[in-house]
């Protein structure tokens, strides 16, 4: 496809051959209606599935339900029990972690941005390659690193058996399995923050490079001073989708460990699926509960989102 | 550009980036390349313990045994009767949205904007009880036109996001000219905007292919059973009958991951324009 | 704009067919059966009755079995089939309590059920009334390579100190002593199970997975100690935690392991990876203390009638046709299990018939621990046996958690 602008017919031409011109009361008020018929659909929409269910699950977690039969209000009491959980507890812990090391995506990506940003024959393949991990669904990501980490035969065991004498189980390992999914996690989050990077890369001013290339700016200086403070864009997404990534962290746990050994990879989002809708769940309520706190730290980064949308939507 | 470019290196340096990129290359995709190589190992590899060296033989087999031995052609077919729809849904509704919140001043209109972009980051998990309940009570509860309904409306806030900044980049010239002119709003919006339009509706269908084939979560809350199962959640369930039988699992999930990777090598330019939105000032 | 109009609203108002109008003569069923030998049990069953009732048309939908156990919960409320197959025990009890299934006591007065199954009337009967029909059900115990034990002159044991000191001779040798694979949690309840049956006895497990007895009471310490002896030394297979029951059944195929505790469903899984029966033997688990009486698991599966069901005439026809002897005889025989009526017949494979003796001599028989502990507690009580069993040494702190558990989830 050419530039925008080159293929559009010319809208006088295009007019021409519309509708005969309307007259009377809507042509008057068009611009009033206008927004309502196009928000319309959309808004509506999103009220029944996004925006009223928020507030529905907000007064289920104030209920014990098993989702078949009544309700029965329990006011704060899931929210007291929450805090005497030990799963809820781990499960919290385990948010935190994945928050700080998911985090390790954006400097990682930026590094293979920066390895990658170059002009060499066939780069453009390389790069597509590198991004090739954010494209598979993270079923088949956690299924991918289920056999690198399997017991026995994988492929990680063989090698810290070689080097150790003793081969590491790592989903088996209560101390290392949370790890070992937050590194299935970032594969991909490293390729997206790389490609955000790339783009970044590629619209640094030239000009400015070189000025502080006379000025005898390179290495670690140049990027930190100059490069990295050109980025700031790249960097901001960078660091929003990773956080959402982070705290969203669900397909991998349930793939990998289902929560286990004995819990102990449990994360809010899929302690959260496991207390309302798994087996051995149907605390509606109580999931509802886990959901609300889950989203109250959203919300602490949303809201920041916003306020800088915001910031920069009135400055312009 | 940085950082420098290769080429006002030493001979040296180049022929070691050289070497570099095709090593990190495969260092990157290991796993990958260990799966895709074990897709194609016949059974008796694994029983004899080959877990790493080359295929005695290649076993395309494995993927005939899987699309004989279970309904991995069904979940696939289920996957497209989602994954179209949402992207034909959310794509049509976020036009519209995108034009008014971009085009119109009115009031409330940062705050409708703001929400369908915060509603976007939301845990699934705060949805997930009603929602379910909600499709549940409509009858569409594992039907796949429940899933997709959501599907459409979830998407419809990061469409938005993507159509409103898109629009509002264009230049204003172009519709004020057009209501001198006399023109409808509707015909602005059908022959004037949308038509420009097209490099984001094109960027947008990609990306919202790519997220709802991958989907698993909401799959997993509103389907059940292969015959409405998408691909994601039914990897899942043949991953339990498959225990220990490593060469269907790598094989049902190289062809899982077949119709995004498709997607994105030919739509590739699209693909990277939709994601690196806002990365770029 | 009309055509984008068109297409929005097409998008939008993809209709909500679906659900077949409920006729006369007609039935729904809904079953877990996805894997072949269940799914051909029932087709058989079926066909069978739609052979001898021939104006009732029925239709069958199988679901996957993991999946079943939430959907079930969505059609019992919101489109109900006529019939769907779960579990005996407090597993039914939800559904009972929550109104969703049908009290069927007339279909067992009628066809005189009370004394053809009246093994399983106790694990059917709440509240004075039957709330369904079983069909089938299996024993547990011991599998064992029989090479191995011969390869380390081991013989089959009676008690548990025997059973222990074959560990050691394995252990000496490098063989695991017993296998298994906990990562979906339940195999490590067959072992909580068996040993609690053998320490304390039938009434007290019951009384513990009824809420009725602390977990932190002497005796379900005296459990777990007893546990330990097999899990300390290390007579276990390490990181059974990552592993599914079917990944550990190769270490028993291939002698690495000398025995695994399991249903008898896994004999099929056994005899796929190349066991022969001259080479997979099948002992009860061993006495631990003479003065307990003999009880046994034996996981019961069922039929019910939803309350919502429309067509209850010709789905009570269907219960009680799964209740006769012939009937069940045959697809039993296509399980591979046992069937519940005392008029059948038991397949003549080999471990059926010593199952079907052990079982009938018993002084009881459990459900599972899933089947016979509420939900909730069944979670928290196989996640801590699966931590028990990788940390002996964290009891105590274990069992205040699953007590504290227990005050919660009964109360």
């Amino acid at each position: 496809m050419s530039s925008p602008l080159s293929s559009s017919a010319s809208p006088t031409a295009a007019v021409g051959r519309g509708a005969p011109r309307s007259h009377g009361y809507w042509r008057r008020n068009q611009r009033r209606f206008a927004p309502l018929i196009f928000v319309g659909p959309g808004a509506l929409m999103f009220l029944i599935y996004v925006v009223i269910p928020i507030f529905r699950s907000m007064s289920i977690s104030l209920y014990h339900w098993d989702g078949m039969g009544a309700m029965k209000w329990a006011g704060l009491g899931n929210y007291a029990e929450l805090w005497s959980d030990p799963a809820f507890v781990v499960s919290l812990k385990n948010n935190v972690l994945w928050l700080v090391l998911y985090m390790l995506a954006v400097p990682a990506g930026l590094f293979i941005a920066i390895f990658l940003n170059q002009t060499v024959r066939g780069i453009r393949i390389y790069k597509s390659l590198f991004f090739f991990p954010f494209v598979i669904s993270q079923v088949v990501v956690g299924l991918i690193f289920t056999w690198f980490y399997a017991p026995d035969f994988g492929l990680l065991f063989k090698l810290t058996k070689m080097l150790t004498g003793h081969g590491v189980a790592i989903l088996a390992d209560e101390n290392y399995a949370t790890y070992g999914i937050i590194f299935a996690g970032l594969w991909p989050q490293i390729a997206y923050c790389m490609i955000l990077y790339l783009t970044g890369l590629n619209n640094v001013a030239p000009d400015q490079v070189e000025a502080a290339r006379l000025d005898g700016a390179k290495g670690w200086r140049m990027l930190w001073y100059v490069i990295l403070p050109q980025l700031r864009p790249a960097t901001f997404i960078a660091v929003v989708v990773t956080v959402i990534g982070a705290l969203r962290s669900f397909d991998l746990v349930s793939i990998m460990t289902q929560g286990g050994p004995y819990g102990a990879t449990r994360v809010l989002s899929y302690y959260m699926f496991e207390q309302a809708l798994s087996e051995y769940g149907y605390r509606m309520g109580y999931g509802a509960a886990i959901a609300v706190v889950l989203f109250a730290i959203m919300m602490i980064f949303i809201s920041g989102f916003i306020w800088k949308m915001y910031r920069d939507e009135t400055e312009r | 550009m940085f950082p420098r470019p290769i080429q006002q290196r030493s001979p040296a340096a180049r022929i070691a980036y050289q070497i570099a990129l095709p090593v990190a290359l495969i260092v990157w995709l290991l796993p990958l390349l260990g799966v895709a190589m074990t897709s194609l190992k016949p059974a008796s590899d694994l029983a004899k313990g080959n877990y790493f060296g080359l295929p005695s033989h290649l076993a395309f087999v494995n993927y005939v045994d899987v699309f004989r031995n279970s309904p991995i052609a069904q979940y696939i077919w289920n996957s497209f009767r989602v994954t179209i729809p949402t992207m034909i849904g959310a794509v049509a509704l976020s036009c519209m949205t995108g034009f008014a919140l971009a085009i119109y001043k009115f009031r409330f209109n940062l705050l409708v904007f703001f929400i369908f972009v915060a509603g976007n980051f939301v845990p699934f998990q705060i949805l997930m009880v009603p929602v379910r309940d909600l499709t549940v009570q409509l009858g569409l509860y594992n039907t796949i036109e429940g899933l997709a309904l959501f599907h459409i409306a979830f998407q419809t806030g990061f469409c938005t996001l993507f159509m409103r900044n898109f629009i509002k980049a264009l230049p204003n010239e172009l519709i004020e000219a057009a209501r001198v002119e006399g023109v409808s709003e509707i015909q602005i919006f059908w022959y004037v905007v949308l038509p420009l339009m097209r490099p984001a509706i094109a960027a947008l269908s990609v990306l919202v292919f790519t997220f709802i084939w991958n989907d698993y979560f909401w799959a997993m809350v509103l389907t059940t059973g292969a015959g409405t199962q998408p691909i994601t959640a039914g990897l899942y369930s043949l991953n339990g009958q498959w225990v220990a039988q490593w060469q269907l699992v790598s094989a049902g999930s190289i062809i899982a991951a077949l119709p995004p990777v498709l997607m994105f090598f030919l739509m590739q330019r699209h693909f990277i324009a939709g994601l690196t939105l806002g990365a770029v000032k | 704009m009309v055509q984008l109009k068109r297409s929005v609203l097409g998008a939008l108002a993809i209709s909500t067919i679906t659900s077949l109008a409920a006729h006369a003569g007609t039935l729904v069923i809904n079953t877990d059966t996805s894997d072949p030998a269940p799914k051909k049990a029932f087709q058989t069953l079926i066909n069978d009755f739609e052979k001898a009732n021939p104006d009732i048309k029925v239709t069958w939908n199988v679901f996957d079995h993991e999946g079943y156990k939430t959907a079930i919960r969505n059609f019992l409320s919101a489109d109900a089939p006529d019939l769907v197959n779960w579990y005996a025990g407090n597993r039914m009890a939800p559904f009972v309590k929550a109104g969703q299934f049908l009290d069927v006591s007339d279909v067992w007065k009628q066809n005189g059920l009370d004394k053809t199954l009246a093994s399983a009337m106790p694990s059917m009967t709440i509240d004075g009334k039957q709330w369904g029909i079983p069909y089938t059900y299996y024993q547990w115990g011991i599998y064992y390579n029989k090479d191995v034990y011969k390869k380390y002159g081991v013989s089959v044991p009676k008690t548990w100190d025997e059973f222990l000191a074959g560990c050691a001779k394995f252990k000496a040798a490098g063989v695991d002593c017993t296998t298994t694979g906990t990562k979906a949690l339940w195999p490590s309840a067959g072992w909580f199970d068996y040993l609690d049956l053998r320490t304390n006895g039938y009434q007290f497990h019951m009384d513990l997975t009824a809420g009725k007895v602390k977990w932190t009471d002497p005796r379900v310490k005296k459990v777990f100690d007893n546990w330990a002896q097999l899990i300390k030394p290390g007579y276990v297979t390490k990181n059974a935690a990552a592993l599914d029951w079917q990944d550990a059944a190769p270490l028993l195929v291939q002698g690495k392991a000398a025995t695994y505790l399991m249903g008898n469903f896994a004999v099929a899984t056994f005899k796929q990876g190349g066991m022969k029966e001259s080479s997979l033997g099948f002992f009860p688990f061993p006495t631990i203390d003479p003065k307990v009486a003999r009880a046994e698991e034996a996981p019961t599966d069922t039929m019910h009638i939803p309350a919502k069901a429309k067509n209850v005439a010709e789905a009570k026809k269907f219960l009680a046709f799964l209740a006769s002897a012939p009937e069940q005889t045959k697809i039993n025989d296509i399980l591979g299990q046992l069937p519940v009526n005392n008029q059948s017949t038991v397949g003549n494979d080999p471990f059926l018939q010593e199952g079907f003796k052990m079982l009938s001599s018993a002084h009881g028989l459990a459900q599972f621990f899933d089947r016979d502990a509420p939900a909730q507690m069944a979670k928290v009580g196989m996640e801590g046996f699966q931590e028990f069993m990788a940390h002996p040494e964290r009891v105590d702190a274990i069992l205040k958690r699953l007590e504290a558990a227990r005050e919660r989830i009964y109360h």
